[in-house]
C-alpha cells in the first residue's frame, strides 16, 4: 500500500470530480429547461477551451481579458446554437432532437481538430507561483484555483436559481413550461439562456483543464464522462450532477488506485465509470436524487 | 416494401393476405428480382467481361455488410422508437466472434457467422435488459457505456480478440471452395442481404413486427393492448444486435483481419446517420442510405480532388484535413436531413416514383 498515491490520487479524483460536477451541472440545466439531451457538452468544453487559448496566444491579452472574452464568446455561440438549431426541433421526437446535438458534436469535433490541430497545446503559464503550501502539503496552484472556481460556479448557480429573477423563471419553466408561460415568462428566452449559461459556465472547466494539462481535442472526452455523472445523480436534479460528478470523479481515481496497486489490468480509469453506469441502471434507473416519472391514464 | 407504397387506382384488396404481402404489385417484385440478377451478374462481367469493375464491387460488398448492420438498427431505431449508440461495438463483437469460433473451435465459417450473430445478441442483451425497462433514452445511455465497455473489452481479451494485435479471419468456404476475391465474396454477402433483408420484411408482418410498431407509436396504448413492453423492447434490441453482429462477422472475413480501433463511437454514430439518411422505419431505406454513407467519402474525395490547387484549398488545406471533412460532412448531412428530410431518402424514392407513374397526366 502507497498512502503518499492513495491520498494524491484521492485530491486528484475530488479535484476532477469537481469538473465533471459543474459540466454535469450544465448537463442537467440544458435537459431540465429544454428536455433536451446534449451529446454535445463536452464539445462546450473543447470549444471554450481552444477560444480562450487562442486569445491568449494569438493576441497575447493577459488572462483574466481573454477569460472574460472568452465567456462573451460562449454565450453568444450557445445562443446561436439553440436559435439556429435546437429552435426548429421543439416539438421533434427524441430521437430527432438526440441525433442532432450528436451531429453538432461530431461537426465541432471535427473543425476543432482542422482549426488546431490533433496535439495538445500548454496554456501560457498564468500564476506566479507554481504551488502553495497548504497545512505542510505542497498544492499546485492550478489545482487549488480549479477547485475554488468549481466551488465558485456551484453557489454562484445556487444563488442564481434561489434569488435571481432569470432563475426562478428557469426553474418555473423547467417545472411546468404552459404554467410558465401563462404567467408571462418568455420560453424562448429562457431556452436561449439555458444554452447560453451552459456553454459559458462548461468553457470555465475547459480552460481548468486546459490551464492544467494543455488543451487538446480529448478535453471533449469530459461530456461522455457526464453521463455516468447524471445517470448517478439522477437526470433531472442539478445537485445530484454535482455529487454525481464528485462520486464518479473519486471512484475512477479509486479504480486506478487498486488496479496500479493489486490488478495491473491497466486502463481501468477510463471505464469504471461506465460500468458503475449499467449497474446503476439495473438497481437505480432514477438515479440518487432524479424524480421517478409515474405515469398516469 | 409493405403498406407504404403508391398503388395504381382500382387495385383492391380483397384480403388481409394481399394487403400484407411484401411487394404490393407483380410488377414491383419482378423489378427486384430483376435487380438481384442483374447484381448477380456484376462480377462476371468484372472478371470475364474485361470491364475492370473491382473497386465498384467493393464499393458494394461494403454497403452489403453496413446495410445488413444498419438494417439491424433501423429495426431498433425506426420500428420500435429506441435509441442506440453502441451499434459499432455489436457489430465489432461480431467481427470477432465469427474469427474466434472459426480460429479456437474450428467451426467452419458457413457456421461460424450466424453463431457470432447469436453472440453478439447475447453481448446485446447484456446491456439491453437493464434498460429494455426504461425509456428510449436511458437505453441510448446504457448503449453509450456499451459502446466504451465493449471497446475496451476488445483491447484487454488476448482471448477474444487477439488484444492489441488484432484478429485474423480465414475466408468463407463452402466444400473447399474459398470465396476469397471480391468477385466471389460479393455472392456470400448478396445472399445474406437477400435473406436477411426479406427476414426483416417478413418480421414486419407478423403479430412480433407490430407489437414493434405498436411500441414505438404509443407504448402506453400498446402495453393496454397487453403487449409485454420490457419483451419486445429486449427483443428488438436482440434482433438489433443480431444484424450487426452478421454484419460484423462478414466484414471480418472479407478484411481477412479484424483489428480492435475501427469500432468507435463515430462509427456508432454513421450508423445512426445510414438510418436517418435512408428513413426511419423503412426497411429498403437501410440499404439506401447505406449506399449514401458509403459513396459520401468518395464524393468528398472527388471534390478535394477538384478543388487541388485553388486557392480555397491553399487557404484551408482541404487536402490535408480530408479525414476531418469526411466527418464534418457526415454530421452536417445528418442534421439537414432531420431538419429537410425526415423520412430520407425512401420517402424521397416513394415521391419520385409516384411522379413517374403519373407522367405526364400528374392529376
Amino acid at each position: 500500500m502507497d498512502w503518499g498515491l492513495f491520498v494524491q490520487l484521492m485530491i486528484n479524483g475530488l479535484i476532477v470530480g469537481a469538473l465533471y460536477g459543474v459540466v454535469a451541472m450544465c448537463f442537467v440545466l440544458i435537459y431540465k429547461a429544454s428536455q433536451v439531451v446534449n451529446f454535445a457538452q463536452g464539445e462546450f468544453v473543447l470549444i471554450g477551451a481552444w477560444v480562450c487559448w487562442f486569445f491568449l496566444t494569438k493576441y497575447q491579452v493577459p488572462f483574466f481579458v481573454g477569460f472574460l472574452m472568452t465567456l462573451a464568446f460562449m454565450v453568444a455561440f450557445g445562443i446561436l446554437i439553440q436559435v439556429v438549431v435546437l429552435r426548429p426541433m421543439i416539438g421533434e421526437p427524441v430521437i430527432s432532437v438526440i441525433m442532432v446535438t450528436i451531429g453538432l458534436s461530431i461537426i465541432f469535433q471535427a473543425l476543432m481538430k482542422w482549426a488546431f490541430g490533433v496535439f495538445a497545446q500548454p496554456f501560457p503559464p498564468i500564476f506566479a507561483r507554481e504551488s502553495v503550501a497548504i497545512l505542510g502539503l505542497e498544492v499546485r496552484t492550478v489545482y487549488l484555483v480549479s477547485l475554488v472556481a468549481s466551488l465558485g460556479i456551484m453557489g454562484g448557480f445556487a444563488y442564481f436559481f434561489k434569488a435571481t429573477r432569470m432563475g426562478l423563471a428557469m426553474r418555473a419553466t423547467a417545472f411546468d413550461q404552459q404554467v410558465a408561460q401563462s404567467l408571462g415568462i418568455s420560453i424562448r428566452s429562457v431556452f436561449a439562456m439555458a444554452w447560453a449559461i451552459s456553454a459559458a459556465v462548461s468553457a470555465v472547466a475547459g480552460v481548468v483543464v486546459g490551464v492544467v494539462n494543455g488543451v487538446s481535442s480529448a478535453l471533449s472526452f469530459i461530456g461522455i464522462k457526464v453521463f455516468p455523472a447524471v445517470i448517478l445523480g439522477g437526470l433531472d436534479s442539478i445537485v445530484g450532477g454535482v455529487l454525481g460528478g464528485i462520486i464518479i470523479g473519486l471512484l475512477e481515481n479509486l479504480a486506478h488506485f487498486v488496479d496500479s496497486q493489486w490488478l495491473h489490468w491497466g486502463n481501468l480509469i477510463e471505464v469504471v465509470p461506465f460500468w458503475v453506469l449499467i449497474v446503476i441502471l439495473m438497481i437505480k434507473p432514477y438515479g440518487l436524487f432524479g424524480t421517478r416519472d409515474i405515469e398516469r391514464v | 416494401m409493405a403498406g407504404a407504397g403508391f398503388r395504381p387506382c382500382g387495385d383492391f384488396k380483397q384480403d388481409y393476405a394481399s394487403d400484407t404481402r411484401i411487394f404490393d404489385t407483380a410488377a414491383s417484385r419482378w423489378w427486384c428480382v430483376a435487380g438481384v440478377v442483374l447484381l448477380c451478374l456484376l462480377p462476371i462481367v468484372s472478371e470475364y467481361g474485361g470491364i475492370d469493375l473491382k473497386y465498384e464491387l467493393s464499393l458494394l460488398i461494403q454497403v452489403g455488410y453496413l446495410g445488413i448492420a444498419a438494417l439491424g438498427l433501423n429495426i431498433l431505431v425506426g420500428f420500435t422508437g429506441q435509441i442506440s449508440i453502441g451499434h459499432a461495438a455489436f457489430f465489432g463483437f461480431g467481427a470477432f466472434a465469427s474469427p474466434f469460433l472459426n480460429n479456437n473451435f474450428g467451426i467452419p465459417v458457413f457456421f461460424s457467422i450466424p453463431l457470432a450473430g447469436l453472440m453478439a445478441t447475447a453481448a446485446g442483451m447484456l446491456f439491453g435488459i437493464p434498460a429494455a425497462r426504461l425509456k428510449g433514452l436511458y437505453l441510448a445511455i446504457a448503449t453509450l457505456a456499451a459502446q466504451f465497455i465493449l471497446q475496451d473489452f476488445f483491447g484487454r481479451a488476448d482471448w477474444f480478440s487477439g488484444g492489441t494485435h488484432g484478429a485474423p479471419a480465414s475466408p468463407f468456404s463452402i466444400f473447399g471452395f474459398a470465396f476469397d476475391t471480391d468477385a466471389t465474396f460479393f455472392y456470400v454477402v448478396l445472399a445474406y442481404v437477400v435473406l436477411l433483408y426479406l427476414g426483416a420484411a417478413n418480421l414486419m408482418r407478423t403479430r412480433d413486427g407490430r407489437a414493434l410498431v405498436a411500441v414505438r407509436d404509443h407504448y402506453l396504448s400498446a402495453e393496454m393492448m397487453g403487449i409485454n413492453l420490457t419483451k419486445y423492447r429486449t427483443m428488438s434490441f436482440g434482433i438489433s444486435s443480431f444484424y450487426a453482429g452478421i454484419g460484423g462477422a462478414l466484414y471480418g472475413h472479407y478484411l481477412g483481419f479484424v483489428s480492435v480501433e475501427g469500432f468507435t463511437i463515430l462509427f456508432s454514430i454513421q450508423f445512426l446517420g445510414m438510418i436517418i439518411i435512408g428513413g426511419l422505419g423503412s426497411i429498403m431505406g437501410s440499404l439506401m442510405g447505406t449506399a449514401f454513407m458509403v459513396l459520401l467519402p468518395e464524393v468528398m474525395d472527388g471534390l478535394t480532388g477538384a478543388l487541388a490547387g485553388t486557392p480555397l484549398d491553399r487557404a484551408l488545406g482541404l487536402k490535408d484535413n480530408l479525414s476531418y471533412l469526411r466527418e464534418i460532412a457526415v454530421g452536417v448531412t445528418i442534421i439537414l436531413f432531420l431538419v429537410f428530410e425526415p423520412d430520407g431518402l425512401a420517402h424521397r424514392w416513394r415521391q419520385i416514383k409516384a411522379y413517374w407513374k403519373l407522367y405526364p397526366f400528374s392529376y
